[in-house]
């Protein structure tokens, strides 16, 4: 008997409507690749106000969310435009509280791995080799040490982090929530668990049938998943393995669209409340530009799952 | 021959690499580096990115960590719990390539702020991954284009990674030895296990003891066997240019 699998599928609009209330902690994941920027203009599109944005690599779509106002505080491991230059809006919260000052909370990588990991699992916390001798547990009174009952040896730990809500982007999904990722997969399915409520967008929905032809790459099972946005090209500027290539040019561009407050207002009034859905973003950056993104095939070799005889 | 202070850099650390396996590079020079010793010093060596790229094969040279290019035809593409817990903290990596905004004779890096924390002067991109790589890596290599009294300081204004001593001092045992050789546009600094300040053991061609001393902010020590590094080969520049950066993506 086929177990029937609810449909889950929903707009952005509607998926951020549902989900994301002022005041929440909201995590966006997606290291470099597949970052749910799509899903961070609607947000700033509903103007949602006083978030804690929980996000490893604070980049672009951070910097956007930041300068629209949205942002209150910041939980972080690296806050910088990859290595193509600076957030113009974060450094002028960080350094001179302008417009207002931002709440920041600096972690490592692995320290955020590991409150994802802790949150995901329910554990009260969980521990890693990272802060001896750094710092940083002066300015962040969330690492702590504990001794470890066996053989007495102290250790650092980092408390769970459990969003209110999950955003991830993904290669593509069923209607269910069953999602498929590949290429750099991350901390998202980790950040997934550890939220109490998650939204999976998607470069595209497909039957059933596709994802059950390879379920090992199901990372996030449709359990943990509350609602499906089909929302093509929506990790742009940066990439989805297979399907669009990182908007190299655009990444340079956003220091100096950053440095300047009244530019980057400029770019949020024509490239986010002057679309009304990130279709209409789609369409207003062109074919042209999404050519020069276009990436070649490199099928990988299927596997034989088997079938019983 | 004529090179370029990048092509001196690479060049210096992809020697430093002779004979090890597993490598942490990020993208720049140490990426030159590394795909550079692959050819001469190194054959064995695989390089593994913080993005969870294991034995890259990259069809161009890579712009990020994360660039696709390193993903298609890779050996092993890993979760993030599985690179930093697994491969970073179970100790697989042999060499961790860094960079920071300030160092001290210890080898701590800051890559957190200029002036205080709480209201900085300047915001920098913070730990990223460094403080896993400084606390698991079995050594570090840092390769700084600029050696001057702003970057080679007495002290940190913070310290974002440290090395094995600051972890003993606080009653930690490290697993690496921290900072092992600084590559800098002057010469080459070096320290061998904790305990150890990092001594000016290489300088380049035409630079003096002196010189490098006057650069740095705190009170050098020189070896008493100072080499002078040879310059780069034809055969090095000829790799490096043709076959690891045709495009001159990073040999400026």
């Amino acid at each position: 008997m086929p177990r029937s699998t609810p449909d889950k599928t929903t707009t952005l609009r509607e998926a951020v409507a549902a989900h994301v209330r002022d005041g929440d902690t909201v995590s966006l994941e997606g290291f470099t690749h597949l970052i749910p920027t799509a899903a961070g203009h609607e947000i700033i599109r509903q103007g949602r106000r006083d978030l804690t944005l929980v996000r490893m690599t604070a980049d672009i779509v951070t910097d956007q969310l930041l300068a629209a106002g949205c942002v209150r505080a910041l939980v972080s491991s690296f806050v910088g435009n990859s290595s193509a230059g600076s957030l113009g809006e974060l450094r002028r919260r960080v350094e001179h509280a302008d417009p207002e000052p931002l709440e920041f909370e600096e972690y490592s990588h692995y320290g955020m791995v590991c409150r994802y990991l802790a949150g995901a699992q329910r554990l009260p916390f969980y521990p890693l080799h990272s802060y001896a001798g750094s710092d940083l547990p002066r300015v962040n009174p969330g690492i702590r040490t504990v001794t470890s009952p066996y053989a007495g040896e102290r250790v650092h730990v980092v408390p769970p982090v459990n969003p209110d809500v999950t955003i991830v982007h993904a290669q593509r999904a069923d209607r269910a929530g069953n999602t498929q990722i590949w290429g750099l997969t991350g901390v998202q399915a980790e950040a997934v668990f550890a939220a109490r409520t998650a939204v999976v967008v998607v470069e595209e929905v497909v039957a059933d049938g596709v994802v059950r032809s390879d379920p090992n790459r199901t990372l996030i099972p449709a359990h943990a998943v509350d609602a499906v946005v089909e929302c093509p090209r929506g990790a742009h500027p940066s990439f989805a393995q297979g399907y669009y290539d990182r908007d190299n040019d655009f990444y340079r561009e956003w220091s100096a669209i950053s440095a300047k407050p009244d530019r980057l207002r400029a770019w949020l009034a024509e490239w986010v409340y002057g679309t009304a859905d990130h279709g209409e973003y789609v369409t207003k950056l062109g074919e042209g530009h999404w050519a020069g993104l276009a990436v070649g095939e490199a099928l990988s070799t299927p596997v034989n799952y088997g079938r019983r005889l | 021959m004529e090179y370029t202070s990048s092509e001196l850099l690479a060049v210096v650390a992809s020697r430093e690499l002779a004979g090890r396996r597993t490598v942490f590079a990020g993208i720049g020079l140490p990426t030159l580096a590394a795909s550079l010793a692959h050819l001469t010093v190194a054959p064995e060596l695989e390089t593994v990115y913080e993005s969870g790229v294991c034995g890259a094969h990259p069809s161009h040279l890579p712009q990020t960590i994360a660039d696709a290019v390193l993903i298609t035809g890779a050996e092993a593409v890993l979760s993030m719990p599985a690179l930093f817990g697994y491969v970073l903290q179970g100790g697989h990596i042999d060499v961790g390539f860094l960079g920071a905004a300030q160092i001290d004779r210890w080898g701590n890096l800051n890559s957190s702020v200029i002036g205080d924390w709480h209201s900085p002067t300047a915001r920098l991109p913070g730990p990223g991954g460094a403080m896993e790589v400084m606390a698991n890596a079995r050594e570090v290599f840092v390769v700084m284009r600029r050696h001057d009294r702003r970057s080679f300081v007495d002290e940190l204004d913070f310290c974002t990674s440290p090395g094995p001593d600051r972890a003993l001092a606080e009653g930690f045992r490290p697993f690496g030895a921290g900072v092992t050789r600084v590559v800098t546009e002057l010469g080459i600094l070096g320290r061998t296990a904790p305990g150890d300040e990092l001594r000016l053991v290489a300088v380049h061609p035409g630079v003096t003891a002196a010189r490098v001393r006057e650069a740095t902010g705190w009170e050098l020590a020189v070896a008493d066997d100072l080499t002078t590094v040879e310059p780069p080969s034809a055969g090095e520049l000829r790799l490096l240019r043709d076959d690891v950066d045709p495009a001159r993506v990073y040999l400026r």
